[in-house]
Formats: structure tokens, sequence, C-alpha cells
């Protein structure tokens, strides 16, 4: 198996999509020749040509828009919005319509659309290029949303988001681009609503997404030197999400940290603690503990930023409270 | 009241004094903005940078005719405007380095440069964001019976935006006193204006809504001037807003660091030879090289001045980011 960049992984799927399905097209700013701000699209343009790998005018309403139309129609349009604090933009189209005409029309339509996104903050972008807005579309049945934290994850739930007969909103988070692991030459599909344990454990159960999925590894790493024996589980499906896996896992571990770069107050976290407690509330040995960044918009100043979003010192010290409790 | 495109060819001329005055200004931005590229890639500043090398005529021919009680929007793309509306270039500087002395107390950053002091009502990170904001400012003035204007600034990609129509329509039925420049530098990020707009004549925007537009060569500081004083009287006097779009040219890339892989092979030099507004400036004035040099050596030590400033400034604690999230 070759290694291969998160980055990578996404294009190559995009890329064996547009190999075997004529249906499968994308839109998108400067994904053509600049290969999208993130690079993800880098060579597709010479591959499949502008017909396929459309760039388009800065107008996120009609991307999502059209992408909702052609996939109506049959096809199976991904859509690229550069930043997902641009997904603002779309929202109508996405919340109102793509969501909704399944239900509107009592099940005569379907709109296999995927919108893929990208952000999070870590390099002082400043205020609106940097949230993590996941919980927003977590919010709005119809919807399915994905947020891969590894190479081999992005792959293969790329390719069962595009061959979903659902909208799913595909979220990338920035810093992880570069990073690296073996992913499988053949492509092999990650159903959708199926959670990952990254590492099993005793005493605690992290619940993690995106970044901090790296985050909360490396906590429970260190953990072991303390004793402190951490499971780690992705859900990568936000919606729909794999209730079982998380339900199991507390059960034996007994206490639960949930964690992601969105600010905590609202956050996916919340539903992952309510959740917990309706269906594990005896299992529990302590609270469950949220660690998100602060409630506040992404400051610019990098002293501040590194302040308000959630770090390694963070998990683990939320890790170390729950453990505290007998 | 008028209606249509004016087309300025043949602009009166400016006073040498006054010339020379845009002369200083488009220099300093020039430089400081070629200071800001040097401090990035020395890894001083964090973030994301769009300079304006190219740009400057728009930014200083504009903001020259506006009052200092006229407001403005930006956009990404900042710096020039901030500085041609009067922001210190200490006080922009100290925002890129973070400082609380920054014109947005750090809290900001290039994207997000504010002072309402001198009219600016904040350089904005979403395409088109500014320009609802620019129609309601408008009202304001004009429902208080005040004879401000306010000035929405943004780029060819911004005319694409459903804000931009919505805001250029809601402005006109109104009758808002507005002026939307639009600094056509014929790309939106990698994407040429052909592949973006299925037109080449910006102003037929404007004819869509029955507005005011006046077209300009962005890079003839002086036409630059005229025109905005033509629009910005429009607008003051009651007469509507109105639509101005000066054709210049990013004389850089996108963003401090972009490879511009996007393009054509030999353009950017072309551009450079041909389109830089600054040396067309210096010869329309014959400035002679005594007093380029005085005059290179003044901008140089103001821009120097200025990262000293922002480097001597205050990094905010880190619990400042818990302040002013809400009023
Ligand atoms: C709503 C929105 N979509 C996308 C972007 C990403 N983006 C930043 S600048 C830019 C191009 C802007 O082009 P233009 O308006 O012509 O301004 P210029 O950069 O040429 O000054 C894009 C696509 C953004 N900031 N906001």
């Amino acid at each position: 198996m070759p290694e291969t960049t998160y980055r990578e992984a996404v294009r190559d799927c995009l890329a064996a999509a547009m190999r075997q399905d004529p249906d499968v097209f994308l839109m998108g700013e400067d994904i053509a020749e600049m290969g999208g701000s993130m690079g993800v699209t880098h060579g597709l343009l010479e591959e499949f040509g502008k017909e396929r790998v459309r760039n388009t005018p800065i107008s996120e309403a009609a991307i999502a828009g059209a992408g909702v139309g052609a996939a109506i129609q049959g096809m199976r349009p991904v859509v690229e919005i550069m930043y997902q604090d641009f997904i603002t933009l779309s929202m109508e189209q996405i919340v109102l319509q793509a969501a909704k005409h399944r239900y509107m029309s009592g099940g005569q339509v379907s709109v296999p659309l995927t919108v893929r996104t990208q952000g999070g903050a870590g390099w002082s972008p400043g205020a609106q290029h940097a949230e993590q807005l996941e919980a927003w579309l977590c919010h709005v049945p119809g919807l399915k949303v994905v947020y891969p934290s590894t190479p081999e994850d992005a792959s293969g739930l790329l390719w069962s988001s595009i061959y979903d007969d659902n909208t799913v909103v595909f979220f990338e988070h920035r810093t992880l681009y570069p990073i690296k692991a073996n992913v499988p030459e053949a492509l092999s599909p990650i159903e959708l609503g199926k959670a990952r344990v990254h590492r099993e454990g005793s005493d605690v159960t992290i619940v993690a997404i995106g970044r901090l999925v790296h985050v909360a590894l490396q906590v429970a790493e260190q953990a072991t030197e303390e004793g402190i024996s951490v499971e780690v589980l992705d859900p990568r499906t936000l919606l729909p999400l794999d209730e079982d896996a998380i339900i199991n896992s507390v059960m034996k571990t007994n206490r639960c940290v949930v964690t992601h770069e969105a600010v905590t107050r609202m956050g996916f976290g919340a539903e992952i603690a309510a959740l917990v407690q309706e269906k594990a509330f005896d299992y529990l040995d302590a609270p469950i503990e949220r660690v998100g960044s602060k409630f506040t918009p992404i400051p610019f100043a990098p002293v501040m930023e590194q302040y308000v979003i959630p770090h390694e010192e963070d998990v683990m010290a939320a890790v170390k409270r729950t453990v505290a409790r007998i | 009241m008028s209606r249509g495109v004016t087309k300025l060819e043949q602009p009166t001329r400016l006073s040498r004094e006054t010339l020379v005055s845009f002369l200083e200004e488009m220099l300093l931005i020039r430089r400081f903005e070629e200071k800001v590229e040097e401090r990035f890639r020395a890894g001083d500043l964090s973030g994301f940078l769009h300079v304006a090398l190219g740009q400057e005529a728009v930014a200083v021919g504009v903001c020259r005719t506006l009052e200092s009680d006229d407001v403005i929007a930006s956009t990404h793309r900042a710096h020039h405007h901030c500085l041609a509306k009067g922001m210190t270039p200490n006080a922009l500087m100290a925002e890129l380095y973070g400082k609380l002395e920054g014109c947005s107390r750090g809290y900001g950053g290039s994207m997000h440069l504010y002072d309402l002091a001198t009219g600016n009502l904040g350089a904005n990170a979403v395409v088109g964001g500014g320009l609802p904001g620019i129609v309601g400012a408008a009202l304001s003035f004009q429902l208080r019976g005040e004879p401000r204007i306010a000035v929405a600034f943004f780029g060819d990609g911004a005319t694409n935006t459903g804000a931009f129509h919505e805001s250029l329509n809601l402005a006109q039925l109104w009758s808002v006193p507005a002026v939307f420049v639009c600094e056509n530098n014929h790309y939106a990020e990698s994407t040429p204006s052909h592949q973006h707009m299925p037109i080449t004549d910006l102003s037929r925007r404007a004819e869509a809504f029955g507005m005011h537009c006046v077209v300009v060569d962005g890079q003839d500081i002086e036409a630059v001037y005229l025109a905005a004083t033509e629009a910005t009287a429009h607008a003051r006097a009651g007469n509507g807003p109105v639509f101005l779009v000066a054709n210049t040219y990013r004389l850089t890339g996108h963003y401090v660091g972009d490879p511009q892989v996007y393009r054509p092979k030999g353009e950017l030099r072309e551009l450079r030879e041909t389109q830089d507004p600054i040396p067309r400036l210096r010869e329309l004035l014959g400035v002679d090289e005594e007093s380029w040099s005085a005059l290179e050596a003044d901008v140089k030590a103001t821009v120097e001045a200025s990262v000293e400033f922002a480097k001597s400034g205050t990094d905010p604690r880190p619990e400042d980011a818990l302040l002013n999230v809400y009023a």
C-alpha cells in the first residue's frame, strides 16, 4: 500500500470516481488551473478537461444550487466550497433545497450531491477563514455530514459520499492535508455511519473529530505513562451517527471526553454528551467533559488564536478530571 | 439626472503640486506592500496576506476625493485603501504584527482592518461581504440628511456574488449616496475574468440597474481622480449611486507566496513594464533622479519606522481573546 497524503487521498478518490463514471464532475472556485486553493484538485483539469473540472465564479449559492440541480438529474456532482466559512453563503441551497427535496416530494426526488469544504484555525487567517461549522449542518434532517481525519478514511468515505443518494457535506481540515498514511491502491469504500476506534483503552473514551483525533491519539499515548488507558473513537460520519459504537465504548470505559475544534457551546460534542447520558447514564463514573474552542470568533493575533482553540493540554486535563472521579 | 456610461478620455490637467502628492502617496503604498511581502517571507508575519502592487492609483485617486467623514468598505486586498483613507502606516503594520497598537488591536489581521476614526468600516475577507453594509451606511446618511457618502471597494470577481447584485439594485432603488468602486484587475484569484464573467464590459452590470456608471483607466491616477470626483459629486448631490469601474492590474500574486501558475508566461513582466501607474506618473511629471531619490528616502524612512513601531508593540494577553465578543 503506497503512502498517501490526506490531500492526495481526496484527489485520487475524485479521479477514480471520474474515471469510472461520466456522471461525476467537479465545480468550484479556482479548482482548475490552480488545482484549488488547497491544491486538492491538482492535475484533474489535465486528465478530465474543463467540462468536468469546472472553475466557477465567486457565487457560492449558485455553485451549491447548480450541484443540487444536476444531482436531481441523476448526475453525481462534487462541488467545492473553498473555505467552510463561505458555506454560509450556500446555506439556503443546502439546507432549504438539497436537504428537503426528497421529503417535500414525498420521496420522488434524490439529490446525490457531495459538497466538499475545508477549514480550520491555527494559521492566523482571522475570524472569517477559520471556523468549524460542522454542527450547523448536523442540525438539518435530510443531510449527511462526513468529517474524515485520516487519508484512508478520506478516500473511503469520499467514495461513499459520492455514491450516496443523499446530499453529503464533506469536511476536510486544512492542517490535515499533508499527513500521510497507507491507503489501499484499489479504492475501498467505507460505509457512512460507521465509527472507527483508533485505539482501544479501558479507563476513558475520547470521542474526537477532525484535527482533534490526532491530538487525542497523542494524549492517549502520554496518558499511558501515567497509567491511564484511553480509548480513541472517531465517528467519521457525524450524521448519521454510529451511536452503538459510542455507547459500547463508554459502557466499557465508564468515562467520556468529547473534543473538536469548533466552539464547545452547541457543538457536535453537546450531542454526544446528550446521547451518552441518555443511553449509558448508569455506566458513567464521571461527568462527560467537552473540549472545544472558547466562545469567541477566531482572533487574528497568534497568541490569542492559540488561546482560543483546543490543544493537547486541554484534552489531557479533561481526561485527568474524569479519571480523578471514582 | 445623468444615466449611462461616461468615458473619461481627456482629463483636465491637475496641478503639479497635487500630482506630486499623489506620487508620494502611491509610492508609500508600493514600498509598504513590498515590505509586507518581505516581512512575510522572513517569517515575521502570519496569516493570509494580499497586497495591491499595481492598484495604488485606484485607492489614492478615489480616496483623495472623499471627505474625512465619508466611509469606505474594503476587501481582503485592503492595505492600499486603508492607507489612502488615512490610516497610519504604523497602525496598519502593527496590526499585521498582531499588536495591541494595531488598527484592530490585533483581533483583525490583514483581511479585517478597521479604523472608524478615518471612516474605514473595515476590510472584509468575504468577497462581496462589504457591499450590503455600504448601502446601509449610505441609507443612514440619506435618512439623517447628512452630506456624506459611502464607498465600497471590490474586485471584478466580486461582481459575480449575489451580494453585489442585491446591493446595487437596492442602492439604485432607494437612490442612496453610495459609490461602488470595482477594481477590475482581470483576475479573481487564479481565474481570469473571461472564465468567470460572460461579458467584458463591466459597465453593463450597472446598466442592468439603471445606475450611472463611469469607466476609467485605473493606471492613470489623474483620470481616476477626475472620474471619482464626478462619481462622488453625483452621489453627494443626491443623484443616486454610481458604479465606478477602474481597469487595473495586479502586478503580483493573488496572495503573498502565490506561485501564479495560472498566469500566461511573460504576462507579469509585460504588465510590470507597461502598466505600472507609478513610473507612468513619474514620467508625466518628469521627476529627476535627485528628487526621486529624495522621495524614495522619505518613503523608506516611513515604512521602516512602521516596522520598528510594530515590532516594539505590545502583544495582546492570550485571555484578551475573550474580550470584545459583545458590546
Ligand atoms: C465569498 C467568498 N468566496 C471565496 C473567497 C475566496 N477568495 C478570496 S479572494 C478571491 C478572489 C477575489 O477576486 P476579486 O473580487 O476580483 O478581487 P481581487 O482578489 O482581484 O482583488 C476568492 C475567490 C472569499 N474570500 N469569499
